[in-house]
C-alpha cells in the first residue's frame, strides 16, 4: 500500500529528528547525572531517553539502533531500580554509546559509515558493568518480545469449538466490550452464540456496571483454539474461558449425527448423569423434564440445542462437500461429444414439443414438457462444466508482461480483475492468442518508456490491467493500458498509404480505430520483434469473430487505450428468437432482441420510404431482412421489426413475423460457407429442416457503412 | 461518523505514526504529549478510545489510566497502552489501573488497528 | 496407385441429370437421401442451393445441373441427394449433389473409359475424368473434387460484391 509506505518515510523522518533532539538531551541529563549520580529524575530522563529511540527507532525499520539501544536501556533500568549505581564508567560508556547512536543515524542516510566493533565493544563492556554489580539481577531482564496473537499454527481442516466465554462482574471497569470479542469469534467461522442470563439478578439488584452475563459459543473454524484463546488476551485474567473440541473433521465422523441433548449438558458440566438417568424414566422432552424441575434453566437447555443443530450442520456440510470435493479428470474431447449430444437431444427434443403441440394429445403434450424440462436441466449442467474461471489465463499474462518490459526497457505492471469469471473452456481456449497480441501491442505501442512518460506528467510506471465480468448473456473482456492512445491521424494515414481505405474516406473514429485489426496494418514507426509486423491485430479480430464475439476499441490520444471483447457465455447453445420471412425461417439470438414492434404499409408511407421507425419517439434505423438476403417474394400487409441493440446501438430488422422463441444448437455452416455476409450460423428447427442464423452485428456494420443508401427504395 | 482516539506519546515519532494509521482508517487522532497534556485535553475533547505510552514525563501512563478511569464519562472506555516492557509486572500494574489491552512495541500500523477494532469495534 | 490396382474396375454410381447420364466414382459416395427441403443461404450463387440437415450436421447441398449450365433441377418424386465427400482446401468436407434420379451401381474396367473428348462437349471438360459407355449409351464419368475446388467454390466474394 502506498499510503503505508508514505506513512512510513515520514515516520522515519520524524523518527531522526526526535532522535537528534533525544540525543542532545540525553548529552547533558548524563553530564548532570555525573555531577548527580543519585537524582532519579535524571535517571528517568535517560532511561525514557534511550527507552524511545529504542521503541520508535524499532517501529521504522532502524533495528540496528533498536538493538543497540536496548543494552544502554537495560543498565539504566537497572539503575532506575536500585540495582546498579551511576559510576563514572556507566556515564562514559553511555556518552560514547549515544555518539555511536548518532553515528548509525547518519549512517542510515548514508553520510558516514559504522563500525561495528565500536558497537560491539561498547556493549560488551555494558554488560560486564550489568553483571558485574548486580548478583540479584542475575543479568538481562528476559525479553519475552511480542507475544502476536494467532501465530499459533492454524489448523487446516475445520474444527467446531464448544467455548463457554465467562466474564467476571467487574469487566467492565477495564473498558472491555465483550460483545466485540464474540464479534470477533463470529468472523472466524461459523459460530453460534447463546448467551446465558440465569446470573442476571432481578432489576431491584441489577448493577448495569457489572456484568452478569455470559455466553456459550459454538465455532467451527479453520483457527487453532490458541487463536480462539488469544482473542480473550486482554481479559484472560477477568473471565473464565472454555474451549474445547467437540467435533473435528475425520474425528468424530463414525458417530451418527450427534450426542443427545442430555449428553451434551452433561458433558458440558450443566446438568449430573444420575440426575438425568433419574428423570428420562418420563415421556416427556428431556429439555423440557429438566427445565421442570429446576435442575437447568431453559438458557442451558437452549444454548445445548444449539450444540446440537450446529455440530449436525457442520457434518451434514461436510458430508456435501467431501463428495462434491472428489473430481475425476475426463479428456475434453469427451466432453466435448457430450455437448454434441446434448446438442442433437435438444432438436430432438424442440421436435417433440412441435409434434405434441399439434397432435394435442394431453399424454404426449406432459411427457413433451417432462422431456422440455429434463433437457434444459441436462444442457444447463453441461455448460456448467465446462465453465472455467478466465484467472488462469489471466495469470500466464503476468509473465508476458514482465518479460516484454524487460525487452522493451519499459517499466509495466499488471492488473486483473473478475479472475473469478467463468467461460466456456472452448472459448478461453480461444482467446488466448488474441489476448496474447492485444497486450503484446499495448506494452510496444500502447506504454511510453519510462522518461516518456515521466516527461508526459504521468507515473513511470506504466499499467496493463485486464478485467472480465458478465454482461446479460456476454463476457465482456476489457485490456486497459494507461499509454499513449491511438494517433488517428497515423492510423488514418497509414490506412491510406496502404491501400486499405480511399484517400478521400470518411469514417468515424470508431472506424479509425477499427482500422488497427486490418490485416497488414501496423502504425508501429520501427518494427520491433514484438508485434511491430502488422500481423496479430488482424488475427484478434479474426479469433473474436470466429467465437461470435465483438472488439470495440476506445483510446484517447496521452491517457491510453481500452479493447473491449464482448464473448458469449458459451459457444454451442443460444436462445434464439425465430423469424419468417416468405418461407424461409431465420433465427436472431436473443440476447441482441430488444423488442419487436409492427411495420405497416402506412408506417412506411408515413416515413416516406426511409428506413427508419419510429418508437415511442426515438427514431430507430431498419434493415429490410428480405432485401438484404435477396429474398424475391411480395411482402405481407404488416411486417415486424425486431429491435436489436448492439454497441449501444439499435437497429430494426424487418420480418414478415415473429415465430417465437427456440433453444438453438449452433451448427458452422463450414467453410464453404464462411465470407457470407449477414449469417453467422445455422440450427436445426424442430421439424428438422435448416434454419440460419442471422449474424446481426455484421449486419449493423454493414449499415453504418452505407447509411444514406436507404432513402432510394420508395418515392421520394 | 469518525471515532474520536487519542494518542498519548512523549515520542513525537510515534504519535505520528499512530495518528497517520489511524486517519488512514478513518478515525479522528487527538494527540497529546504526555499523561498531563492528556488530563488537560479531556476536558475539551470527547474521546471514543484512548491509546497511551507508560514511560512519559511529568505524568506517566499508569497515571494516567488511573485518572481517565476516574472521569465519570471515560469510565468505560477502551484504553490501550504502548509498552516496550513485556514483563507481566508492568502490564499488571497497567490492568489493575483499568487498562482495556496493550500493544507491545515496536508495531506495524495493522497490529495497531488490529487492536484498535478489536477494543473499539 | 499402383499399375495393378489401376487395372482393376472401380465401381460407379450412375445418375441422371435431364437425360444424361453421369457417374461418380463410388469411393467418393457416403449415401442417397431422398430430397426432400432445404434451406437457401441468401447471397450464394444459384446453383447453391442451400443447406440440408444431415443427421444433425449441416451440409451445402449443389444443384449439378445449374452448375453445368442446364436447367434449375426441380424437385420429383425421384429426386435425390447424393452426398459425396470431397477434398476442399486439403481437408475432406461433406457435400451433396442434387440428381434427378439415381440409377445403380456399376463396373467398369479402366480401358472402357476413354478421355473426355476436347470439344463437344456442353460441360467444362476438366469436371470429367473420362467417358464410359454402357449398353451403347454414354457415361459421364465427373471428377467430383475438381467440382468443388475452392475457386469454383469461391463465390461468396463474388456475390456479396455484386450484391452491394
Amino acid at each position: 500500500m502506498i499510503g503505508e509506505d508514505d506513512g512510513l518515510a515520514a515516520g522515519r523522518e520524524a523518527f531522526k529528528e526526535e532522535a537528534a533532539e533525544l540525543l542532545a538531551e540525553l548529552e547533558t541529563s548524563l553530564l548532570e547525572l555525573e555531577e548527580n549520580p543519585t537524582d532519579e529524575d535524571l535517571i528517568g530522563r535517560v532511561f525514557r531517553a534511550m527507552h524511545t529511540v529504542k521503541g520508535s527507532g524499532a517501529m521504522f525499520g532502524f533495528d540496528d539502533i533498536a538493538e543497540f539501544t536496548h543494552e544502554v536501556e537495560t543498565a539504566f533500568d537497572m539503575v532506575r531500580m536500585g540495582k546498579l549505581a551511576v559510576s563514572k564508567e556507566l556515564t562514559n560508556l553511555t556518552l560514547r554509546a549515544r555518539d555511536q547512536i548518532r553515528t548509525m543515524i547518519e549512517a542510515s542516510e548514508g553520510k558516514t559509515t559504522v563500525d561495528h566493533n565500536v558497537s560491539k565493544e561498547i556493549i560488551d563492556s555494558l554488560q560486564v558493568l550489568t553483571r558485574g554489580s548486580s548478583v540479584s539481577a542475575a543479568g538481562q531482564e528476559p525479553e519475552t518480545e511480542t507475544r502476536k496473537p494467532s501465530d499459533s499454527g492454524d489448523i487446516t481442516h475445520a474444527v467446531t469449538y464448544r467455548i463457554r466465554f465467562k466474564p467476571f462482574a467487574d469487566l467492565f471497569i477495564t473498558g472491555t466490550n465483550p460483545i466485540l470479542l464474540i464479534n470477533e469469534l463470529r468472523q472466524m467461522g461459523n459460530c453460534m452464540v447463546v448467551a446465558q442470563t440465569d446470573a442476571i439478578p432481578h432489576l431491584e439488584e441489577f448493577n448495569p456496571e457489572s456484568c452478569a452475563t455470559y455466553w456459550d459459543i459454538i465455532l467451527t473454524t479453520t483457527h487453532s483454539s490458541n487463536a480462539i484463546k488469544d482473542v480473550f488476551i486482554f481479559v484472560d485474567d477477568m473471565c473464565d474461558i472454555h474451549v474445547e473440541v467437540i467435533d473435528e473433521e475425520g474425528e468424530y465422523d463414525e458417530d451418527e449425527g450427534y450426542m443427545k441433548l442430555g449428553q451434551i449438558l452433561a458433558a458440558r458440566g450443566d446438568v449430573k448423569i444420575d440426575e438425568l438417568k433419574k428423570l428420562l424414566g418420563k415421556q416427556k422432552k428431556v429439555g423440557e423434564i429438566l427445565v421442570d424441575a429446576g435442575i437447568v434453566d431453559s438458557g442451558h437447555i437452549k444454548s445445548a440445542l444449539a450444540e446440537q443443530q450446529h455440530v449436525k450442520e457442520v457434518r451434514e456440510q461436510r458430508q456435501k462437500s467431501t463428495d462434491s470435493a472428489a473430481s475425476i479428470r475426463v479428456p475434453s474431447d469427451r466432453l466435448d461429444k457430450l455437448v454434441d449430444l446434448v446438442g442433437e437431444l435438444v432438436t430432438v427434443q424442440a421436435r417433440l414439443s412441435q409434434t405434441a403441440a399439434i397432435d394435442a394429445q394431453a399424454v404426449l403434450t406432459s411427457i413433451a414438457e417432462e422431456v422440455e424440462r429434463l433437457t434444459w436441466e441436462l444442457r444447463d449442467s453441461m455448460m456448467s462444466i465446462r465453465m472455467l474461471p478466465i484467472g488462469t489465463t489471466f495469470s500466464k499474462f503476468k509473465r508476458l508482461v514482465r518479460d516484454l518490459s524487460i525487452d522493451l526497457g519499459k517499466e509495466i505492471q499488471m492488473t486483473t480483475d473478475g479472475a473469478e469469471t467463468e467461460l466456456d473452456k472452448t472459448v478461453i481456449e480461444k482467446l488466448n492468442d488474441p489476448l496474447v497480441h492485444i497486450i503484446r501491442n499495448s506494452i510496444d505501442h500502447g506504454i511510453e518508456k519510462p522518461d516518456v512518460r515521466e516527461a508526459a506528467g504521468k507515473p513511470r510506471m506504466g499499467t496493463v490491467h485486464l478485467s472480465a465480468g458478465h454482461a446479460g448473456a456476454n463476457v465482456l473482456i476489457k485490456i486497459e493500458d494507461d499509454g499513449a492512445g491511438l494517433d488517428k491521424d497515423r492510423i488514418l494515414k497509414k490506412a491510406i498509404d496502404n491501400g486499405l481505405i480511399a484517400p478521400d474516406a470518411e469514417l468515424s473514429e470508431k472506424e479509425i480505430f477499427g482500422m488497427i485489426f486490418a490485416p497488414g496494418f501496423s502504425t508501429a514507426q520501427t518494427i520491433t520483434n514484438v508485434s511491430g509486423r502488422g500481423v496479430g491485430m488482424d488475427v484478434v479480430k479474426k479469433n473474436i469473430d470466429a467465437l461470435r464475439g465483438l472488439v470495440e476499441v476506445k483510446s484517447k490520444k496521452g491517457t491510453g487505450t481500452t479493447i473491449t471483447l464482448r464473448l458469449p457465455l458459451t459457444l454451442a447453445i443460444i436462445d434464439g428468437l425465430l423469424v419468417k420471412i416468405a418461407d424461409e425461417v431465420f433465427v436472431i439470438p436473443l440476447a441482441v432482441v430488444e423488442e419487436c414492434v409492427e411495420l405497416t404499409k402506412k408506417d412506411i408511407e408515413r416515413t416516406h420510404g426511409r428506413h427508419v421507425s419510429n418508437v415511442r419517439g426515438n427514431l430507430i434505423p431498419y434493415i429490410r431482412l428480405r432485401e438484404h438476403f435477396l429474398i424475391d417474394a411480395e411482402e405481407p400487409e404488416m411486417e415486424q421489426i425486431v429491435i436489436t441493440e448492439v454497441e449501444d446501438k439499435k437497429v430494426g430488422f424487418v420480418v414478415d413475423y415473429v415465430i417465437g422463441e427456440h433453444q438453438t444448437v449452433i451448427k458452422t455452416l463450414g467453410r464453404v460457407f464462411k465470407d457470407i455476409s449477414g449469417v453467422s450460423g445455422a440450427t436445426i428447427l424442430g421439424d428438422g429442416t435448416v434454419a440460419l442464423i442471422v449474424d446481426i452485428p455484421n449486419l449493423v456494420r454493414s449499415v453504418e457503412r452505407h447509411e444514406p443508401v436507404a432513402a432510394d427504395t420508395v418515392g421520394v | 461518523m469518525g471515532k474520536v482516539i487519542m494518542t498519548v506519546d512523549d515520542s513525537a515519532s510515534v504519535r505520528q505514526m499512530v495518528t497517520f494509521t489511524l486517519k488512514g482508517a478513518g478515525y479522528t487522532v487527538v494527540e497529546a504529549v504526555d499523561g498531563k497534556d492528556a488530563l488537560a485535553k479531556l476536558g475539551s475533547t470527547q474521546i471514543n478510545m484512548m491509546i497511551t505510552d507508560l514511560n512519559m514525563p511529568n505524568l506517566d501512563g499508569i497515571g494516567l489510566i488511573k485518572g481517565v478511569r476516574a472521569m465519570p464519562a471515560y469510565k468505560f472506555i477502551p484504553i490501550v497502552m504502548l509498552t516496550t516492557e513485556s514483563q507481566d509486572s508492568k502490564k499488571q500494574e497497567g490492568k489493575s489501573a483499568g487498562a482495556t489491552g496493550w500493544i507491545v512495541k515496536p508495531f506495524k500500523p495493522d497490529q495497531l488497528l488490529a487492536v484498535v477494532k478489536k477494543v473499539l469495534g | 496407385m499402383s499399375a495393378v490396382a489401376e487395372a482393376e474396375a472401380t465401381q460407379y454410381l450412375t445418375f441422371k441429370l435431364e437425360d444424361e447420364m453421369f457417374a461418380l466414382d463410388i469411393s467418393k459416395v457416403r449415401e442417397v437421401l431422398e430430397f426432400s427441403s432445404v434451406t437457401k443461404v441468401p447471397r450464394t450463387p444459384e446453383f447453391m442451393r442451400g443447406v440440408i440437415n444431415l443427421r444433425g450436421s449441416v451440409v451445402p447441398v449443389v444443384d449439378l445441373r445449374l452448375k453445368f449450365g442446364m436447367t434449375r433441377t426441380e424437385k420429383t418424386v425421384n429426386t435425390c441427394v447424393i452426398i459425396v465427400e470431397v477434398s476442399f482446401e486439403n481437408e475432406s468436407m461433406v457435400l451433396g449433389a442434387l440428381a434427378d434420379s439415381v440409377q445403380e451401381v456399376i463396373e467398369l474396367e479402366p480401358e472402357k473409359i476413354e478421355p473426355a473428348p476436347n470439344i463437344g462437349m456442353q460441360l467444362r471438360t476438366d469436371f470429367i475424368k473420362g467417358m464410359g459407355k454402357r449398353d451403347e449409351e454414354f457415361i459421364i464419368i465427373l471428377d467430383i473434387d475438381k467440382i468443388f475446388t475452392a475457386d469454383e467454390l469461391a463465390f461468396a466474394q463474388e456475390a456479396s460484391q455484386s450484391a452491394s
